[in-house]
């Protein structure tokens, strides 16, 4: 049996990675029946974690976290049978997070498609690295900085920051082009700058 | 490479996905260029701020249980030869579900349903619920029934009779695929006032006709009998009095 199951596993992650949207949770093929949910268990609950993260990062509570996380879980195991492997990491998260705008849409939640409109590429008036750092080391300053960003951009600091997934992983997840997630990145990241900067000025200028 | 440039791909040299030759231009040019390297100097700030001060949201002890509770709840119990290595798993879940038999079978009903049938209400009601939750209602959204009919074509081996009730109350909502008893049944919804309605359909070429069998169970009522060698199931958290109803209408339908 051990081997059997190694065997499965090396299946499970040698195969490429579809392509997750919208498209691979149509795929619903069949029922899954308890050996399916026993494979599933195996290859996705490893990764409650991140998923509930993510979560907690875009509803901003604990009980929607929670909520959205237990949905989007029988969401994926619905769409196990569709899902070709690779990493199964990023194929969760992208259930997790259009969960998430569902939920938050059927609850008038926070409307994701807010636009960050500044200017925001470098310019004189960045504070300085050791402004940043000093703003940072001041307990939630960076906390709440990333929870005022929009949510687009939010999701994208905490999939590159805090999940390390790539650009290609994160045009994955998000349904964006490569270059809309650098751009995207770019933006989040200036902003970030920006609200640290003004959160000290004193030491900001210095 | 220019500035522009440069700071168009520095977030990509940041994280890691210029490709090499890129990645070398990249260093020689914040070698050179004093306001291109303070560019990287705040972003290796903030990184490094952010990783030492950004919450990572653990989830609540417990939510990892509930969850494999509802997946194998979700699952239909099939038989099957299991390898030796899963069986302890297995025992540990039939245990489980021995526990949960015995406290459901406690509580007091109206008319308990005896034998399949009690199973099979757990099942319709646990599919009622898991489809109200998920937002997937309806596969096929449509309150027109030569929409809904033909679209059980190819999906199921049989043909549900479906119908709308709307001049009486109960406009049909959709239908979807469900799984019961085993085997894929039609799920057709149907809406009152807020309420919804689940009617699953299956063919059940054994059982002769019968009168409606009445239980509810955690607030919900259940509506269960057969005709025409087909089984019907209705559940909904309409009250008992308006479910009857409806059903009346379904059995006199053609």
């Amino acid at each position: 049996m051990g081997i059997a199951v190694t065997a499965e596993w090396t299946d499970l992650a040698s195969i490429s990675f579809a392509s997750v949207s919208q498209e691979s949770e149509v795929n619903q093929s069949r029922v899954p029946d308890q050996t399916d949910v026993a494979r599933f268990e195996m290859a996705v609950l490893p990764h409650l974690t991140a998923a509930y993260n993510l979560a907690r990062w875009l509803t901003g509570n604990d009980h929607d976290a929670e909520d959205v996380v237990q949905e989007s879980y029988l969401r994926a195991l619905k769409f196990f049978s569709g899902f070709r492997g690779g990493s199964s990491r990023p194929w969760l998260l992208t259930i997790v997070r259009n969960t998430c705008y569902t939920w938050m849409r059927r609850n008038r939640m926070e409307e994701p498609g807010l636009e960050l409109d500044e200017e925001l590429y470098v310019d004189s008036n960045s504070p300085s690295p050791e402004a940043i750092l000093l703003a940072a080391a001041r307990g939630d300053m960076v906390r709440r900085a990333l929870e005022e960003l929009p949510a687009e951009f939010r999701e994208i600091v905490i999939l590159r920051e805090m999940e390390g997934l790539s650009y290609k992983e994160i045009a994955e997840v998000t349904a964006v082009p490569v270059g809309t997630v650098m751009s995207r990145l770019a933006r989040a990241r200036a902003r970030l700058q920006k609200l640290l900067g003004e959160a000290n000025p004193s030491e900001g200028r210095a | 490479m220019i500035c522009r440039e440069v700071q168009e791909l520095i977030h990509g040299y940041f994280d890691g996905e210029l490709d090499l030759v890129r990645n070398l231009e990249m260093e020689r040019h914040l070698h050179e260029c004093a306001a291109c390297a303070g560019v990287a100097e705040r972003l290796r700030a903030l990184r490094s701020g952010m990783s030492g001060s950004l919450p990572y949201f653990h989830p609540p002890a417990g939510l990892e249980g509930r969850i494999r509770a509802e997946l194998r709840a979700y699952a239909p119990h099939t038989r099957r030869v299991l390898h030796f290595g899963m069986r302890r798993q297995w025992i540990g879940i039939a245990a489980a579900l021995l526990v949960a038999v015995g406290i459901t079978w406690q509580v007091p009903r109206t008319k308990p349903p005896s034998g399949d049938a009690e199973t099979l209400a757990q099942e319709a009601l646990a599919s009622h619920v898991r489809s109200l939750m998920a937002s997937h209602l309806t596969d096929v959204p449509s309150s027109d029934r030569h929409t809904v009919k033909p679209w059980f074509n190819g999906k199921l081996d049989f043909s549900p009779a479906v119908n709308d009730f709307a001049d009486r109350g109960f406009p049909l909502a959709g239908g979807r695929l469900d799984y019961l008893d085993n085997r894929p049944v039609a799920a057709l919804v149907y809406q009152r006032r807020k309420h919804v309605i689940n009617l699953f359909v299956w063919p059940a070429p054994r059982e002769p006709d019968s009168g409606e069998q009445q239980s509810s169970q955690q607030g919900y009522n259940l509506l269960h009998w057969t005709k025409g060698r087909m089984a019907y199931w209705a559940v909904s958290d309409l009250n008992a009095g308006e479910l009857e109803t409806f059903t009346a209408l379904v059995r006199g339908a053609p």
